[in-house]
């Protein structure tokens, strides 16, 4: 091959391995394609073209003195919410506009230690907070497939760069369904492993017992192999799990004999309209075709997802953004005192989506009404995990909508509850911890739209199932071919 | 009207563990300002905190020291408020379920009377940076223009330990605080240096009319930098409560300032908002489960406390107060102590020793005992030998000296050397004659009546005997030898 | 559940977050909407359950009391909005912590 970018990461790391192309000439063709595609995608808060000419140099000098990488050579879309020494780690908010990370986060770092390149930092709702990308206060990023439309949230820029062919692999975070809705409205495969698989250390944090970190990928292995190289215990991060981590990439089905896979009760398609329902209908179709036993399954708690992770989320997030005071780093505006000074700083440098997750999440955590709203969401929150292990015990994994629709317009969900129902489908999976990831399952014309949008389905599996997940995804994606249906609305990469 | 006054007291204590409580930066004071910091302990985006799990194990111990519970379970949680030296804007701390619930500080007063203090908790959280104020002229935070902030304390372990208000006098609280920094220190988790800050302390006063069990309004002082000020601003306070309700007036409950230089205290009331620390679980940090095992192992390896040396050395040894306290206050020296006594089986005079000649020793070369060439083994020994009278004190002052200079046992030194007290009447006798047939004028002057010759030949046998004579039977064959 | 109480510019006193009273009323009626929503989770019979603080049960993770290495002054300073001399300088503090 040559520095062919529209191949997926093992193509890639087998040639770059094996010297039929350089790292070098793999990076050179991204950051042509970023040179090209850029101006209509806007994926990118920063494009590192040094560091990744100098990185994929100083891997080509490792492989000829005989080293190998399992990632070598492919380039990596880092969500901004990861830090990664040396360069500009914004969080897509004013509020870190030119902090410059003084280290590297560990999953990032596992990524590079597995020879992938980092070719930009991908932009983001600030914060991670958001469901289009829109709250972004730095930049706005376009869906390949429809430029009038969101690539989704918060990981928005990495799907994409992703989808865009600007990188092989994007780092996403997700909380409620940032990883996996992105996905879904970019045509990708969009993978949120077990909470704790993957070290948080250097993500910059949202709400820390949700948010975990996996990639966005165009098929299922390239995913695999990006949670290989990420997956296991971090001795920086307490809440990473020790536990042995299967490998994944080795052990991917083609088919789907002897699975159970269970369908939600409380998830009913057919108040989606009947296009998206008919796209769910079929998938369910597929996975049977394959040999899956379809079952249905209750999770009573399902319609309680939203208002528990509005609470602790929020709560969470209170806390953790208020080291964001002008002190030691980030934006500051003076004032007559600290305290004033903290205020200032902190109107000017948050955006208003983080001003009212901050708020509500103080709020509930403040004297008085601890109880009634941040206990009572922790409760709710184990009713939800019950009812998973519950279902879990009559099937092996979940099939579920992604999201409830494909990418909308720009500006189309003005209140921000109607935002908040976007992550309707992915929320109770990440309250409970579970490994869910999206994978494209068909398309749609939107109400109003010209061109056909991708549909995610979203796969659930019990905890730390993760190679029964994405072996299941693989299975269902080589029988359907679903992502490589329909043009995006940018040039075509050159093949 | 008779009051009674009513005291509490919280302190914080930073741990001596080599590093900091969430990251690897050194746990040092004084170091260059801003130099012990990492993106943990400045809470940089996306920096996590780990546990040290030595702190996790001081605690313990701190708790067993005060026959505090353990609890199997027990987490962290965040107390959320904002403060420029704080990196996060919360402290990592620890609300419902601190890693030590209850016990009691038993310590003694100056004339050996032992009370008991109970404690409500002791629980583990990370302390803040230093901000010095600047643009004043005092330094202080009132009239400052600007605070310049040094993070290096940032994340270094603290011990929040909170008494019940037990104490009824500043002596008392006083005491309580020695007791409470002795005991930590002979435990080896902390430093307890009021001057370097690693013990900080906070009172809360109320007086009530003696005989009420109900509480007086209490206010909060802080600000007191040393058991001095401790004391003095307890019972300025104490005095200033009972002028006001003397007077018919009200206590109002608030946070006080010490001022040292003035003797006074001062109101500290702000604008501030009322606090409201949302604590909540730490998201970032998992629960500790301490098992009975781990708590049973802990104890095993636990150093001796300064009140049960205090209860064995006055009741069983009977020291005085300031003697017992003497050999506690070094918990070195009180382990040399205790290892001699096991040999000498004689703690008065091996205290005698301890406290004397061997600190005296020390002193003069700057070496501390439990560092010089005597063991506390070969020091039992000596006393053993003094004891046995095999030999006299005079002989053991310049055994001791050879021993300090790395002689070793002085038993073997004696057994070389034939040092040991001659007891034998024979050779008595000839040390005797020997000196009386040298010392005719002597001898005549004594018996002329100008007795005060006497100590002159008793020296001069004990020189004949180089040391070794027995003193007391020196003296009584003499005076035979002289005709009484 | 009720969002009666919301007193927003309390709230924001809290978080320390300017508000121009454009932003208080917004807010004021979004986050009342919001607990409005939230309001449901009272339907939930949660008397007998426990609370659940983090989904993954890991007990005792801890680090060894090992110094490493701190990062370079220099690095960190250059990155505060405004230092003087080794320090952070910050504006002055009114009131203790
Ligand atoms: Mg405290
Ligand atoms: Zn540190």
């Amino acid at each position: 091959m040559s520095s062919n970018i529209s191949s997926g990461a093992k193509e890639i790391a087998r040639a770059v391995n094996a010297r039929e192309c350089s790292a070098r000439e793999v990076v050179e063709a991204t950051l042509a394609r970023i040179a090209s595609v850029e101006p209509q995608v806007g994926a990118y808060l920063s494009v590192l073209e040094r560091e990744a000419r100098d990185g994929a140099d100083a891997l080509d000098a490792r492989i000829a003195s005989g080293e190998r990488f399992p990632l070598a050579g492919v380039p990596l879309a880092v969500k901004d919410n990861m830090a990664l020494e040396g360069t500009v780690t914004t969080c897509g908010s004013k509020m870190l506009e030119r902090w410059v990370a003084p280290y590297t986060a560990s999953a990032v770092r596992s990524m590079l230690a597995a020879g992938a390149i980092p070719v930009g930092k991908a932009n983001m709702d600030e914060f991670a907070m958001g469901s289009s990308c829109e709250n972004s206060a730095l930049g706005v990023t376009r869906n390949p497939y429809d430029l009038e439309r969101v690539p989704g949230g918060s990981s928005g820029g990495s799907a994409a760069s992703v989808a865009a062919y600007e990188a092989t692999i994007g780092l996403g975070s997700d909380t409620g369904g940032s990883i996996r809705e992105p996905a879904a409205f970019c045509n990708l495969v969009g993978f949120k492993p077990t909470y704790g698989r993957i070290s948080r250390y250097g993500l910059i944090a949202f709400a820390s017992s949700l948010d975990q970190i996996g990639p966005l990928t165009r098929n299922v292995e390239d995913a695999a192999l990006a949670y290989d190289a990420m997956a296991g215990f971090d001795p920086m991060d307490a809440t990473s799990v020790d536990r042995a981590v299967e490998p994944t990439a080795n052990a991917l089905r083609e088919d789907l004999q002897g699975v159970r896979i269970g369908v939600v009760k409380q998830f009913d398609t057919h108040k989606l309209g009947n296009d998206i329902d008919d796209v769910y209908d079929r998938a369910l179709h597929d996975l049977e075709a394959l040999g899956a036993e379809i079952v249905e399954v209750e999770l009573p708690t399902a319609d309680y997802g939203l208002a528990t992770y509005y609470l602790i989320a929020p709560a969470e997030c209170s806390s953790n953004l208020a080291r964001f005071d002008g002190v030691r780093y980030g934006l500051r505006v003076d004032g007559n005192d600290v305290a004033e000074m903290n205020e200032r700083s902190r109107a000017a440098g948050f955006g208003p989506e983080v001003k009212r997750r901050i708020l509500i999440g103080t709020y509930a955590l403040s004297s008085g009404y601890y109880d009634a709203y941040y206990v009572r969401a922790q409760k709710a929150r184990t009713l939800v995990a019950r009812d998973f292990a519950k279902a879990f015990e009559s099937c092996d994994l979940i099939a579920a909508p992604a999201t409830s629709s494909p990418a909308f317009r720009f500006k189309s969900k003005s209140d921000p509850y109607s935002m908040y129902l976007m992550d309707y489908y992915t929320i109770p999976m990440s309250l409970a911890g579970l490994p869910a990831l999206s994978v494209p399952c068909g398309w749609v014309t939107p109400e109003g739209g010209e061109r056909a949008m991708p549909l995610g389905l979203q796969l659930t599996a019990p905890l730390f199932a993760e190679r029964a997940l994405l072996s299941a995804a693989h299975a269902y994606e080589r029988a359907t071919m679903h992502a490589s249906k329909h043009p995006m609305q940018i040039a075509e990469v050159t093949r | 009207m008779n009051y009674e006054a009513v005291i509490g007291i919280e302190c914080h204590v930073e741990l001596k563990t080599a590093s900091k409580m969430f990251c690897g930066c050194a746990n040092r004071f004084g170091a260059e300002p801003n130099t012990l910091i990492c993106p943990v302990c400045l809470g940089m985006p996306g920096a996590l905190p780990v546990p040290n799990a030595a702190a996790i194990e001081y605690m313990i111990r701190a708790g067993l020291a005060f026959q505090a519970a353990i609890p199997a379970f027990s987490k962290f949680d965040r107390k959320n408020y904002f403060y420029p030296d704080m990196p996060k804007n919360y402290q990592i701390s620890q609300y419902d379920m601190p890693l030590t619930q209850g016990g009691v500080v038993r310590y003694w007063l100056e004339d050996g009377t032992i009370r008991e203090c109970r404690l409500t908790r002791i629980h583990l959280e990370e302390d803040t940076g230093k901000s010095t104020h600047a643009g004043s002229n005092d330094g202080r935070i009132a009239g400052s223009s600007y605070s310049l902030v040094d993070f290096n304390r940032a994340g270094v372990p603290l011990m929040e330990c909170v008494s019940e208000p037990d104490l009824r006098s500043a002596e008392e609280a006083v005491a309580f605080l020695e007791m409470l920094r002795r005991t930590l220190m002979a435990i080896g988790v902390s430093d307890v240096k009021m001057e370097e800050g690693s013990l900080r302390c906070d009172a809360n006063v109320s007086i009530r009319p003696v005989g009420s069990d109900v509480y007086g309004t209490k206010t909060e002082i802080k600000n007191m930098n040393s058991f001095r000020s401790v004391r003095r601003a307890i019972e300025s306070e104490i005095a200033r409560q009972r002028a006001l309700l003397d007077a018919g007036e009200r206590i109002v409950q608030e946070t006080l300032g010490w001022d040292e230089a003035n003797g006074t205290t001062i109101s500290m009331r702000s604008k501030e908002l009322a606090h409201d620390y949302r604590y909540f679980p730490d998201p970032d940090l998992v629960p500790m489960e301490i098992s009975a095992e781990r708590v049973a192992g802990v104890r095993a390896k636990m150093p001796p406390l300064p009140i049960d040396r205090f209860e064995r050395y006055t009741k069983e040894y009977g020291f005085n107060v300031k003697q017992a306290s003497q050999l506690i206050e070094a918990p070195e020296i009180a382990d040399f102590f205790d290892r001699s006594v096991a040999i000498s089986r004689q703690p008065q005079q091996t205290q005698n020793f301890v406290l004397g000649d061997l600190s005296r020793l020390a002193n003069e070369s700057g070496t501390p005992i439990h560092e010089s060439p005597v063991t506390p083994e070969q020091l039992g020994e000596l006393v053993a030998l003094v004891d046995a009278k095999t030999i006299n004190s005079k002989i053991a002052k310049e055994l001791l000296a050879r021993m300090w200079a790395g002689e070793g046992s002085p038993k073997a030194i004696v057994e070389r050397e034939g040092l040991a007290q001659t007891s034998d009447p024979a050779a008595l006798a000839r040390f005797v004659d020997e000196v009386l047939a040298a010392n005719a004028a002597s001898v005549e002057e004594y018996r002329a009546g100008k007795t005060n010759v006497f100590g002159f030949l008793v020296g001069a046998v004990m020189k004949n005997s180089r040391g070794k004579a027995d003193p007391a039977a020196v003296n009584a064959l003499l005076r035979e030898r002289l005709g009484g | 559940m009720s969002s009666e109480n919301l007193d927003i510019a309390y709230v924001a006193k809290l978080a320390r977050i300017a508000l121009t009273d454009d932003e208080v009323a917004r807010f004021g009626a979004q986050l009342g909407d919001l607990l409005g929503h939230v309001a449901t989770l009272a339907d939930l019979d949660l008397d007998s359950i426990p609370a659940t603080a983090q989904v993954v049960e890991s007990r005792n993770v801890t680090r060894e009391d090992l110094e490493r290495p701190s990062l370079d002054r220099e690095v960190v300073l250059s990155g505060a909005p405004q230092r003087q001399g080794a320090f952070v300088r910050v504006p002055r503090i009114i009131g203790q912590a």
